[in-house]
């Protein structure tokens, strides 16, 4: 059935993944919720409760040998992600809480010392909150205006109203998201970069989406700021990351302040510490650092190339299936996509549909998903969302299919 | 109305009546059911201004009086939520303000409906059942003026 996996692979994949073996209401757990928080495999279980038994200590300053460790773990993710991601140096890679943390970290520090009253941000419609709130929260501070770049009826963003924006506004950034979470397309951010650099404005790009689901190289989409987080990528809760360039690190100022982030203190002054540590106040979630290298361990035996190609497959089954069926209509239908289906019922609720397919055991997104603009731009006030991940089956997403066929009966 | 009308007396007619279903399908199609016999909220009403807040779908409550009575009208546009908010409208609405306020309302446990309470819930049947009983609770305090909340 799968051109990347044979059946005894897919087992073994999903063999795992403890959780897969749950019953939800009496039934097999179908688990299509992969957008807001993937899944994590034994393997990341063990070896964050492994750091706990056995290597715990805070990092960095000690010098005991178990703080050594703790400090080994936690700054050679910093060294994997950084290999992940293509940065230039491990010093681009700083760690927060998540990509919204990530975020709101260049707001408060790039954002504050670069806009001025009369800058200009673009921000696509389609932003999960994380990457237009904090804009807008800033921007109520500075007085600098936010202008949208429009969506299409597709679902993708309309290239041509941007490079006008562009023209028009000259900005200063773009905010833009690499794939959406609501619609799952993914957009073309390496040509969106290099138009926006032609007119001088630097580019975010909200990878939470993208770097769990294809390889994602920072210097051939040529951004500025990429920002993701761990728990949607077989990791952590708690852990995200923010990329920049290692000039613009340089230049911006702390944010939070606190131990870690400084070079010396003293009540007639304090000086700072380098990046990426001066944007790391306090102590870091360095138990999701050993979580984090089991994941990308993960993620790397499988090859992400393998997983993007799976995913695609389920993909094109999902939309096979569920657009086959009457009264459903699929939003989202850009050619790009990875894997999530986003979509509305004739005459049902989102909400309604979501109790059910819950009541069969298959756990689905249904509501705004943090993107009220996107779903505006649509006209609904919510959509029912199936996300996949590399161990998602054709057999799951027809027991979708079949579950939404035996709601309409009840409910339409 | 008869003297054994009272909020528990409610309770347990509803309770009775769900003890039919072993199915959660039946049990969903019979609040559904429930949400179809509701009569909705005056069009002045159907604003933000009176939406409960907290839900995924939207839920809209118009309270009044009747007499020394509190009467409640609502509203949803998801049939679940719908079903849910008829179950509280029929079970609360026409009582004395106190004993609204008062209710432990542990029919929803006895129903199979307790998760549904959760604030977490998207439903917002929580949000809900608490304005019910800010507008008791504000009435109440009011004494007998009898008038009219808009
Ligand atoms: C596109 C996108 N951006 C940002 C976020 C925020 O991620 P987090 O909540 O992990 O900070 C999400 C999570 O849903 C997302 O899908």
């Amino acid at each position: 059935m799968s051109a990347v996996f044979s059946e005894a692979e897919i087992a073994e994949i999903r063999g795992r993944f403890p959780i897969l073996s749950r019953q939800v209401h009496g039934k097999p757990l179908v688990y299509l919720d992969n957008a807001a928080s993937s899944q994590v495999p034994s393997s990341v279980i063990d070896a964050m409760s492994d750091f706990e038994r056995n290597h715990r200590a805070n990092v960095h300053r000690g010098v005991h040998k178990l703080s050594q460790e703790a400090t080994e773990v936690h700054e050679g993710v910093r060294d994997r992600v950084a290999s992940l991601l293509g940065a230039a140096c491990r010093e681009e890679i700083v760690f927060a809480r998540g990509a919204t943390e990530a975020i709101n970290l260049v707001a408060c520090t790039w954002g504050a010392t670069n806009l001025r009253p009369d800058s200009v941000v673009l921000v696509g419609e389609l932003e999960h909150h994380a990457n237009l709130v904090p804009w807008q929260i800033l921007s109520s501070r500075i007085g600098f205006r936010i202008e949208k770049i429009p969506a299409l009826d597709d679902a993708s963003l309309d290239q041509a109203a941007y490079r006008a924006l562009l023209e028009r506004h000259h900005p200063a950034l773009v905010a833009v998201q690499h794939v959406s979470n609501a619609f799952g397309t993914v957009h073309p951010v390496a040509d969106m970069a290099s138009a926006a650099h032609a007119h001088g404005a630097l580019i975010l790009v909200d990878g939470a989406q993208s770097v769990p689901h294809r390889s994602v190289d920072v210097r051939a989409l040529d951004c500025d700021f990429l920002a993701f987080s761990a728990h949607k990528m077989h990791g952590p809760t708690g852990l995200g990351v923010l990329w920049a360039r290692k000039e613009l690190l340089d230049a911006m100022p702390p944010w939070q302040g606190g131990g870690d982030m400084i070079d010396k203190v003293s009540f007639s002054g304090t000086t700072f510490h380098e990046p990426p540590w001066r944007f790391e106040a306090g102590t870091p979630h360095y138990v999701a650092a050993a979580g984090l290298h089991a994941a990308l361990d993960f993620l790397e035996e499988i090859g992400i190339g393998r997983v993007h190609a799976r995913e695609q497959e389920l993909l094109a089954h999902a939309h096979e299936v569920l657009g086959a069926i009457p009264g459903l209509r699929i939003l989202g239908t850009a050619p790009d996509k990875e894997g999530v289906v986003s979509f509305v019922l004739d005459g049902i609720h989102h909400y309604d549909a979501g109790m059910f397919l819950d009541q069969m055991g298959i756990a689905v997104r249904t509501g705004h998903h943090c993107a009220q603009p996107a779903m505006e731009r649509f006209g609904v006030t919510g959509t029912i969302r199936a996300s996949f991940s590399v161990f998602t089956t054709e057999e799951e997403i027809d027991r979708l299919a079949a579950g939404v066929v035996r709601l309409q009966r009840v409910l339409a | 109305m008869t003297a054994i009308d009272t909020i528990s007396q409610r309770e347990a007619e509803v309770v009775e009546e769900f003890a039919l279903f072993d199915e959660w399908l039946d049990k969903y199609e019979h609040i559904i059911e429930l949400g179809k016999s509701l009569s909705g909220v005056d069009p002045e009403f159907r604003t933000d201004h009176w939406k409960v807040k907290g839900c995924q779908s939207q839920v809209w409550l118009q309270p009044g009086t009747e007499g020394d009575l509190v009467v409640f009208k609502a509203d949803s546009d998801a049939a679940i939520t719908k079903g849910l908010v008829a179950l509280m409208v029929r079970v609360l609405s026409g009582q004395p303000a106190e004993a609204i306020a008062r209710a432990p309302l542990g029919f929803l446990e006895s129903i199979g409906l307790r998760e549904h309470l959760s604030p977490t819930r998207a439903n917002g049947l929580a949000s809900m059942v608490k304005q019910m009983k800010l507008y008791a609770a504000a009435m109440s305090g009011r004494g007998n003026e009898g008038g009219q909340d808009g």
